[in-house]
């Protein structure tokens, strides 16, 4: 929140010049920075304990699950003539001893210290794992996000601004279709025809990013675009149908009589109230594109964390499973948090009432 | 200095305005009044060029000889906040909520161009003190949501006045605020129009306003002006048959006989309400607001007790505590001398009925009316009659029979007030809590309802416990009033002698503030 | 009241392909178990309709049993989201601001804390891949989403003046619940429903896209288009033909929900009258 309260002072830093004058105003300002202080204090509070709290439930929930797998992953590893001994040994190693209260708390104290166990299949640190495999996917996300977002927000816009015209009618229609059309198959679309017809891209695969920033951004291009236009398609709608609504309030009305014409009243009032419903959308979405990138890092065969619990599942390799699955729970935990702290941002009734 | 001349305003083939003309000099006020969908508001967003999409304008509007009609949208800007500025009657959403107050009021100068940013907050800063927002207890740095209804109204007008405009269109602007707050803010535009020389198109559909604040009236209905006076000429100088006839449904008193106090009915006795607000601390006890604090209070059988209060007074809580819909958190309310409390027998409650305020809201708008007025047999189980009490309740309240096999949306607002009033006389109760019931009806429908309620009281022996704000109201159909604030009751009397001789500085303060017509 | 034409276009398009769901219970053009190893790969046109796959199957029979499988999974998802979540969600706003709306929200808010397709996955891995199992993941999530809209658009209703004149009527929460709040919110839930639907239909060809849906030899869009995606060169009718499917039937039941809400808001109904 730090940023976004400087931010703002950055922003109004001509209007905190003036009512600096008396003294008494000095003093009242003073306090009523404190009391909005500790409104923000109570704020921030409770979306920790709340993050807290998801997280941990979370984890009960995913740690449940995957016990409930029947089945004993060390026999599993080791084919079905292996001694007892070596199964014994094996089990310990991989921390299968133990009761179930015993197992979570050693798995969730470990995943607090970075150490998210052993993989039985790989047989080194799954974290290591995990390192590896966000190189590629949190840059996939991040590229999916920044695409639909660019695209979406002007386009919501304009179709806002223009309600009920051909440009608005057009990007509707754009939107339905791109609603309807399942990413992984319009990202077997966007290989035929950019990988194989004009081969400008190459249709699957990373060279890593050692090969140069270049290589890995063209690698990841076609993947981050179609994991991003059915999220654009829904961002650009909801951005679309708030800024209708945030124009037809009483503010916009005075906002006029003032002698704002419309596109002003629609930049300087408008977009900022109807940002507060596509914060939700975007926090909601990033949850979307972890669970989107699972589907196409198979498309395009991306050594990405989607693959790793693919790769978990096939070979019963829970450990990864479980560990992954926490991984992506607790970053849409994350990002819900983060929206929070953007609302409040964007908001001034969060900042101060909480 | 501004005229408007055969303004005619068309939303598809619905004719809105209809030939509407005036003229306004520099410092008076001309009060613009009519009923809801009179054209009040039409002919301010006229002026303005605001009016909705689809709308079609005719005619002419000029000020200072310039025809505004033939403006580009451009210039039109220029001249909205800088020679017409406009106020509006919601002020809890006429503000942007995420702005501070200083950015609101400075960006009318800076849109104009007037001033540079330190100038124009440094003039926002002198222009809110000026509507009485001094800088030491609102900072520019203050968001609406931390100011009251009054307060943001006073912005409102700080925005509107910051450049001095020629004209001010204020348009219903103190119909969501309390009386007192209301008399504050008139004075405050009366003042300025004085101070700055403005003329101000004043509109209302509150007559006693009017009355108060304009320097001529014109009297709309259904899109054209019916009737211009001056104030000091009414009631008796009118001569529309329309405008007579409003002036007189709002001054107008049911006949009613005083009945003799009967047997105590509802009773009262150091009732408390709490209510539980969000805490403050993560932990440490939630804080609590208490809305009604000891309040005593009885209503007779057959009497009309009117409990008056502005909003936040706790009128409407202590009417639902009474209902027996909240718990109390001290004190007792019996009914019939039998304790009423969320958990009452249904015979008990069956004694008690209820009307609301939203002749909208007060009816599940899936129901057919018959429904809606036998719900209530569900206290104590339907009668065989029960189709024939239905119809006999319509046909008290002045409806027919065969309005049960229709639906709500297919009524007026004051018709679906009374089959609100149908439904509260069905289970044929001793006690009728009235909660603003008239308050959302205009003044010929609320004369008509106001009678009806005295003539079912006469024949049945009912007795009203009437919430409301209305002043007026209380004075036409009120034995007693009790004036309640902050949770209490201040002052309790015989209507007559309360508005005669008040006690209580407080109902003093009320009756000076609310807007009385002139006598006939 | 005229439909708007979103609606009608929608319905037009999810009724085409809920038939061809429903023929493919009676009669198919082939069967779509017989193998013909001979036939295999034949484009749209040559001797049937829309030619053949890898494995020499009537690509027309195999989109019309995979409509069945898609509809079946999302309809009895979105009936396990609405029949579960529309009862919370009411409970929810009568008791609001108590406990039970309390931990009630506090859970929904922790299901959308999942990332769907992921614990979808991760159930379907645990109990094994199969359509019943793709149904529960789906539903599970649909939830959350049905408690969510019902809780808030009868928090509204709850505001109404209706609500206390019943209560004064002396009916009890659960009684005015099912009386007046259920009907008021009916709108919102079959919008919501039709907007589940066609997710679900997303979803589900998502899953059986990675193999975790409904099992060989149940045809279904999704793994149809996985196995496409080695042939697309040499038949790419056989990626192009179920994509479309998905497309449409999600298009028209999107068309039908937007439809729906025009034709059911009271307030734009207002406006018109």
């Amino acid at each position: 929140m730090r940023a976004g309260r400087w931010g703002r002072a950055g922003l109004h830093a001509g209007g905190r010049r003036i009512h600096d004058g008396s003294p008494g105003a000095k003093g009242l300002a003073r306090a009523a920075a404190s009391a909005r202080l500790a409104h923000m204090a109570r704020y921030l509070a409770l979306r920790f304990l709340s993050l807290a709290l998801s997280l941990a439930v979370a984890s009960v929930v995913i740690f449940a699950v995957i016990q409930g797998v029947p089945g004993d992953p060390a026999a599993f590893m080791l084919g079905l003539n292996a001694a007892p001994e070596t199964v014994a040994a094996l089990r310990a190693e991989l921390g299968l001893e133990g009761g179930l209260g015993q197992r979570y708390i050693a798995w969730v104290a470990g995943m607090a210290t970075g150490d998210f166990g052993i993989s039985y299949t790989y047989r080194v640190p799954v974290s290591e794992l995990v390192a590896d495999r966000l190189a590629v996917s949190l840059p996939l996300a991040a590229y999916a996000l920044i695409l639909s977002t660019a695209l979406a927000l002007p386009a919501g816009m304009l179709a806002a601004a223009r309600r009920g015209g051909p440009v608005d009618w057009g990007i509707i229609g754009a939107t339905q279709l791109g609603i309807a059309v399942p990413n992984f198959w319009f990202a077997m679309l966007l290989v035929v025809l950019f990988a194989i017809t004009w081969p400008v891209f190459s249709a699957g695969g990373f060279p890593g990013w050692e090969a140069g920033l270049f290589a890995g951004l063209k690698a990841l291009t076609l993947p981050a675009v179609a994991l991003a236009l059915p999220q654009a398609a829904i961002l650009a709608r909801v951005m679309r149908s708030a800024l209708i609504e945030t124009l037809q309030a009483d503010y916009i009305r005075t906002a006029r009589a003032k002698g704002l014409s419309e596109g002003a009243a629609i930049r300087r009032h408008a977009f900022r109230n109807a940002l507060i419903p596509v914060l939700t959308i975007l926090g909601l979405q990033f949850s979307f594109l972890l669970a989107g990138a699972i589907i196409i890092e198979n498309v395009f065969f991306l050594p990405g964390l989607g693959r790793l619990i693919f790769q978990g599942i096939t070979a019963r390799d829970l450990i990864v499973v479980q560990s992954v699955t926490m991984l992506l729970v607790f970053a849409v935990i994350l990002v819900t948090f983060l929206v929070d702290l953007a609302y409040a941002a964007v908001d001034p009734r969060l900042r101060k009432r909480g | 200095m501004i005229s408007v001349e055969g303004l005619s305003v068309d939303i598809g083939a619905q004719p809105i305005l209809r030939d509407v003309s005036f003229a306004l000099e520099r410092g008076r006020v001309l009060g613009l009044v009519g009923e809801s969908g009179s054209g009040k508001s039409m002919t301010a967003l006229s002026v303005m060029r605001l009016l909705p999409r689809g709308a079609r304008a005719s005619g002419r509007v000029t000020l200072e000889g310039r025809d505004l009609g033939t403006l580009t949208e451009r210039q039109m800007c220029d001249v909205r906040g800088r020679e017409v500025a406009m106020i509006f009657q919601e002020p809890m959403t006429a503000l942007n909520p995420v702005q501070t107050i200083g950015d609101q009021v400075a960006e009318t100068l800076l849109v104009h161009g007037v001033a540079g940013r330190a100038e124009a907050m440094a003039r926002a800063k002198d222009r809110l003190a000026r509507v009485g927002l001094s800088p030491d207890r609102f900072p520019l740095s203050r968001y609406p949501f931390e100011l009251s209804g009054g307060q943001r109204q006073r912005v409102c007008i700080a925005l509107a006045v910051a450049l001095r405009p020629k004209l001010l269109i204020a348009d219903e602007p103190t119909t969501a605020l309390d009386v007192t707050t209301q008399a504050q803010i008139l004075s405050l535009v009366r003042e300025l129009v004085a101070e700055e020389g403005m003329a101000c198109l004043f509109i209302t559909h509150d007559l006693g306003v009017v009355a108060e604040m304009a320097d001529e009236i014109a009297v709309m209905q259904a899109g054209r002006i019916v009737e211009r006076t001056v104030p000091a000429a009414l009631p008796g100088g009118l001569r529309h048959p329309y405008a007579r006839s409003l002036f007189a449904a709002a001054a107008h008193v049911p006949a009613r006989k005083a009945a003799p106090p009967g047997a105590p009915l509802l009773e009262v006795e150091s009732a408390v309400r709490d209510y539980i607000l969000p805490r403050r601390r993560l932990f440490g006890p939630a804080p609590r607001f208490r809305a009604v604090d000891g309040v005593s209070l009885t209503v007779r059988a057959g009497e009309c007790v009117a409990l008056v209060g502005e909003s936040g007074s706790g009128k409407s809580t202590l009417a639902r505590a009474s209902l027996g819909l909240d718990a109390l958190q001290g004190g007792a309310i019996r009914l019939g001398g039998e304790a009423v409390s969320p958990a009452m027998r249904p015979d008990l409650r069956r004694r008690m009925q209820v009307v609301f305020q939203d002749p909208y809201g007060s009816f599940n708008p899936r129901h057919r009316v018959a429904r809606l007025v036998s719900e209530p047999f569900h206290l104590g189980g339907r009668p065989a009659d029960s189709e024939a009490r239905v119809a006999e309740a319509l046909e008290e309240v002045g409806l027919s029979a065969a309005d049960a096999a229709k639906f709500p949306h297919e009524f007026s607002g004051g018709q679906r007030q009374r089959i609100a009033i149908a439904r509260a006389l069905v289970t044929r109760p001793d006690l009728i809590v009235l909660d603003e019931a008239v308050s959302a009806l205009d003044v010929s429908v609320r004369a008509r309802i106001l009678d009806l309620l005295a003539d079912l009281q006469a024949r049945h022996g009912l007795a009203y416990l009437f919430i409301t704000h209305d002043l007026t109201v209380v004075r036409a159909i009120a034995d007693r009033v009790l004036v309640m604030k902050a949770g209490r009751i201040v002052e309790e009397g015989a209507t007559a002698r309360v508005f005669a001789a008040p006690s209580h500085a407080y109902t003093r303060e009320l009756l000076d503030a609310a807007p009385l017509l002139p006598a006939a | 009241m005229r439909a708007p034409v979103s609606l009608v276009l929608g319905a037009a398009l999810t009724g085409v392909f809920a038939l061809a769901a429903l023929v493919s219970l009676v009669w198919t053009p082939a069967d779509v178990t017989a193998l013909a190893v001979g036939e295999r790969l034949r484009p749209p046109g040559a001797g049937t309709l829309l030619g053949t796959d890898q494995l020499g199957r009537d690509m027309a029979s195999m989109l019309m049993a995979g409509a069945r499988t898609s509809i079946a999974v999302a309809l009895v998802a979105v009936g396990i989201g609405m029949g579960a979540g529309v009862p919370l969600g009411l409970w929810a706003a009568a008791r609001r601001g108590g406990l039970v709306d309390e931990v009630l929200m506090r859970a929904n808010d922790l299901i959308f804390a999942f990332p769907a397709l992921v614990i979808a996955i991760l159930i379907t891995a645990v109990f094994g891949p199969s359509a019943v199992n793709a149904i529960l993941a789906i539903g599970i999530f649909n939830i959350p989403v049905f408690a969510r809209v019902a809780r808030g658009a009868a928090l509204t209703v709850w505001s109404a003046e209706f609500i206390l004149a019943a209560r004064c009527a002396g009916k009890a929460a659960a009684r005015i619940s099912v009386e007046h709040v259920l009907p008021n919110i009916a709108n919102l839930l079959v919008v919501q429903g039709t907007i589940q639907f066609s997710l679900g239909i997303l979803a589900e060809a998502g899953l059986s896209y990675v193999g975790l849906g409904a099992q060989p030899p149940t045809p279904s869009w999704g793994r149809m288009l996985a196995e496409a995606q080695t042939f697309f060169y040499s038949a790419p009718h056989l990626a192009v033909l179920p994509g479309l499917a998905i497309v449409l039937t999600v298009l028209g039941l999107n068309l039908m929900g937007d439809g729906l809400r025009d034709l059911l808001d009271p307030r734009l109904r207002r406006a018109v009258r």
